[in-house]
């Protein structure tokens, strides 16, 4: 067997899985709020995708753009209207809140959509790299993963707001003293992490079918990502993504495929153990 | 005055004896019609909802059918026709259990018809037998839900057991070189039994298993099972499982180049929404319980010397089309089949009594459109279908078109095999 096959099929998937993960721990980071919806949002990535391809006939990397730009906004509403009243409240009231977020959107989703699956028939063939083919819209969607997380760190590190954004994340009061409007930072925030968990959504919509659940199945694994990157390192998830991404790939190469998620969520359990604070270390 | 008396009791009595005889008619009337229900759950939501939906449509147009019809008419006079109550099951096994109970004791379901797939069917068939309903079963080919004991469940489809095998009887005819075969199948009951079966049948055959594992239902990256196909460079890929994973398996195998002679999977393939998938559904294989090329009709009833019953292929086609305005997948044929088992078990026993009904059906031994049906009614397999046999089906081009041709068995194949895949 070509290992390497395995190889690059788990890397490239891995970047997406980063990118999901990148949403969720940078709401954490910036916010300290564990973000239950975000699978949901995932979804609503996927079928942001869908209908723009289906539907309005677009191409579906133009719909992963439009759906970014809809998940910022999205969720700067979702901030004002479930979470910024319980923002300074204790965590089991974010996290209630974030969970009817979710089952809010599962729910619509479902009486609209149905639970039926979806797929955006679209396939850009694949290319041969020595032994290995690769099919070209995972090598797309890594490329975007590694174009959107450039974006993002200049927009954190080069922009007047990237730099309200770490500033609230390091201490919201000095910063309020400051003159940083914390709340919109916060809805902005939130905004970010949305538009990534959408655009991830929008990714996977490319290669792999989905229905209004599918999102739980991402969510979980941006959980164990941002265990292994560490809780609030944007880059450390992508990084942990990419992790996660050549584990799911190389284990089938050693093993039968059905035991993966064993020893994935053993190395989660594993890393809670020993390394609480992840690979590469939570943000202080 | 005595005789003013008797002559009021003399009208009274009359009275009482028109009454009667004016109200017999009505009773009688009352006695002649009988709504019989059919009782049974569809996936309207969920990952099954494809295949279910066509089993219903089959449902619908045959109630559709047999009450144009008028209903059929016992000898007694009453005139049975035919009503259906149905839930969404949502493709859940959780959910079957608790809505077939409620369609026997709520609902009143004097037959039952099974949800489609062999999981959600198990479920449904227990609550049959416990409360001693007739139960048709339709797109549940395992052969384990006939082993477990019970009287009243009876199979309308080919067994798991012989699903995928004339799979492997095709690639022996068709390339007698070949030996080394790959079988990836979803870890779900069903698509188990038939690799099970699969991969016995193949050994017994002397080819190589090159590589035999499953995936979890609801797998969409196949990107594992296919490198690992490559590198045991099968000459067949065979498994496969329901519609949904089974497309998605089809179109990362074309996507990868996975590279095999030949592609045989389960389900997905007769389904004519299956063209859908374009280039990556040519050549690729697939069982079929009937397809609408069979020409199956009173002739062969004939040679077979047993009796041929209800419409042809043609006139089931052509009034589900009428119907539904597309072409009838087996799943549809599998649906109108267990409603006709039921209509003639009914004719046969002259009753709606479920010994009779079940006593018939133990009896039967027809030919129809959908192809031969009899049961096994020994004590270790009751209700297993042992007379239909499948047929499969390749996607081939047409000008620009994809068209489904029946490739096996030869004496029904409306087009030769292409093969390798690709080479047209």
């Amino acid at each position: 067997m070509d290992f390497f096959a395995f190889l690059i099929d788990g890397l490239l998937i891995g970047f997406v899985y980063g990118i999901a993960a990148m949403g969720l721990t940078l709401i954490w980071g910036v916010m300290n709020v564990i973000n239950l919806s975000h699978g949901a949002i995932i979804t609503l990535g996927m079928f942001g995708v869908y209908l723009a391809f289906a539907e309005l006939g677009l191409h579906p990397y133009l719909g992963i753009v439009l759906v970014g730009m809809a998940g910022l906004l999205t969720g700067m509403v979702i901030y004002a209207v479930a979470i910024h009243r319980v923002i300074n409240a204790p965590h089991l009231s974010t996290l209630l809140a974030t969970f009817a977020v979710n089952m809010i959107i599962i729910g619509i989703g479902t009486a609209y959509f149905t639970t039926n699956a979806r797929n955006v028939d679209f396939s850009l063939g694949s290319v041969k790299a020595g032994p290995v083919n690769i099919q070209v819209t995972r090598l797309v969607a890594a490329a975007f993963s590694v174009a959107v997380t450039g974006s993002l760190y200049f927009f954190l590190y080069r922009t007047k707001y990237g730099k309200y954004i770490r500033a609230v994340s390091n201490n919201r009061e000095a910063a309020e003293l400051m003159g940083i409007p914390s709340a919109f930072i916060l809805a902005l925030s939130f905004g970010l992490g949305t538009m990534l968990a959408g655009i991830a959504g929008g990714m996977i919509a490319t290669f792999f079918p989905f229905t209004i659940l599918s999102g739980g199945t991402y969510e979980v694994k941006s959980f164990v990502i941002g265990v292994l990157g560490g809780i609030g390192n944007p880059l450390g998830a992508l990084i942990g993504g990419i992790l996660l991404g050549i584990f799911e790939g190389v284990m089938p190469y050693f093993t039968e495929t059905s035991w993966v998620p064993v020893f994935e969520f053993g190395l989660f359990v594993a890393i809670l153990l020993f390394r609480p604070q992840g690979l590469l270390g939570a943000k202080k | 005055m005595r005789t003013f008396v008797k002559l009021l009791s003399l009208a009274i009595i009359a009275a009482f004896v028109l009454g009667a005889v004016a109200t017999f008619p009505a009773k009688t009337h009352a006695q002649s019609e009988r709504t019989i229900t059919i009782g049974f759950t569809a996936s309207q939501t969920g990952k099954y909802n494809v295949e279910s939906t066509r089993q219903i449509n089959g449902i619908n147009l045959w109630i559709e059918q047999i009450n144009g019809a008028g209903g059929i008419t016992l000898s007694n006079g009453t005139v049975l026709k035919f009503e259906t109550k149905f839930y969404d099951d949502e493709s859940s096994t959780d959910r079957v259990q608790e809505l077939y109970t409620r369609l026997v004791t709520q609902d009143g379901a004097d037959f039952l018809i099974s949800p489609y797939s062999s999981g959600l069917t198990d479920a449904s068939a227990l609550i049959a037998e416990q409360y001693g309903v007739v139960m048709l079963t339709a797109g549940a080919a395992s052969d384990s839900t006939y082993q477990k004991g019970f009287t009243l469940v009876y199979q309308t489809y080919t067994p798991a057991s012989r699903y995928l095998t004339g799979a492997v009887d095709l690639l022996a005819a068709t390339d007698p070189d070949a030996s080394r075969i790959a079988i990836v199948h979803e870890n779900d009951k069903f698509s188990t039994d038939v690799a099970n079966a699969l991969n016995s049948y193949a050994e017994d055959l002397g080819y190589e298993i090159v590589l035999f594992e499953g995936y979890d239902s609801g797998t969409t990256d196949f990107a594992p099972f296919i490198n690992k196909i490559e590198a045991a460079d099968p000459d067949a890929i065979l498994g496969g499982g329901h519609f949904q994973d089974g497309s998605t398996f089809a179109r990362q195998l074309y996507e990868k180049d996975a590279g095999a002679n030949m592609i045989a999977l389960l389900v997905a393939p007769p389904e004519p929404t299956f063209a859908e998938l374009g280039d990556a559904a040519l050549g690729v294989v697939g069982p079929s319980q009937w397809e609408p090329l069979a020409q199956i009709d009173a002739s062969k009833a004939e040679e077979l010397g047993i009796e041929f019953y209800g419409p042809s292929s043609q006139e089931f086609t052509a009034a589900y089309m009428e119907m539904y305005d597309e072409e009838p997948s087996y799943h549809a044929a599998g649906g109108y089949m267990a409603g006709l088992l039921i209509q003639k078990a009914i004719e046969d026993a002259d009753s709606t009594d479920t010994d009779d009904v079940a006593e018939a059906l133990d009896n039967l031994d027809i030919l129809t459109f959908f192809g031969r049906n009899s049961f096994d009614t020994s004590d270790d397999n009751h209700g297993l279908q042992v007379g239909h046999s499948m047929m499969y089906v390749q996607w081939q081009a047409d000008g620009d078109e994809l068209v489904k041709q029946i490739v096996f068995p030869f004496e029904a194949a409306s087009a030769e095999t292409v093969y390798p895949i690709g080479s047209e």
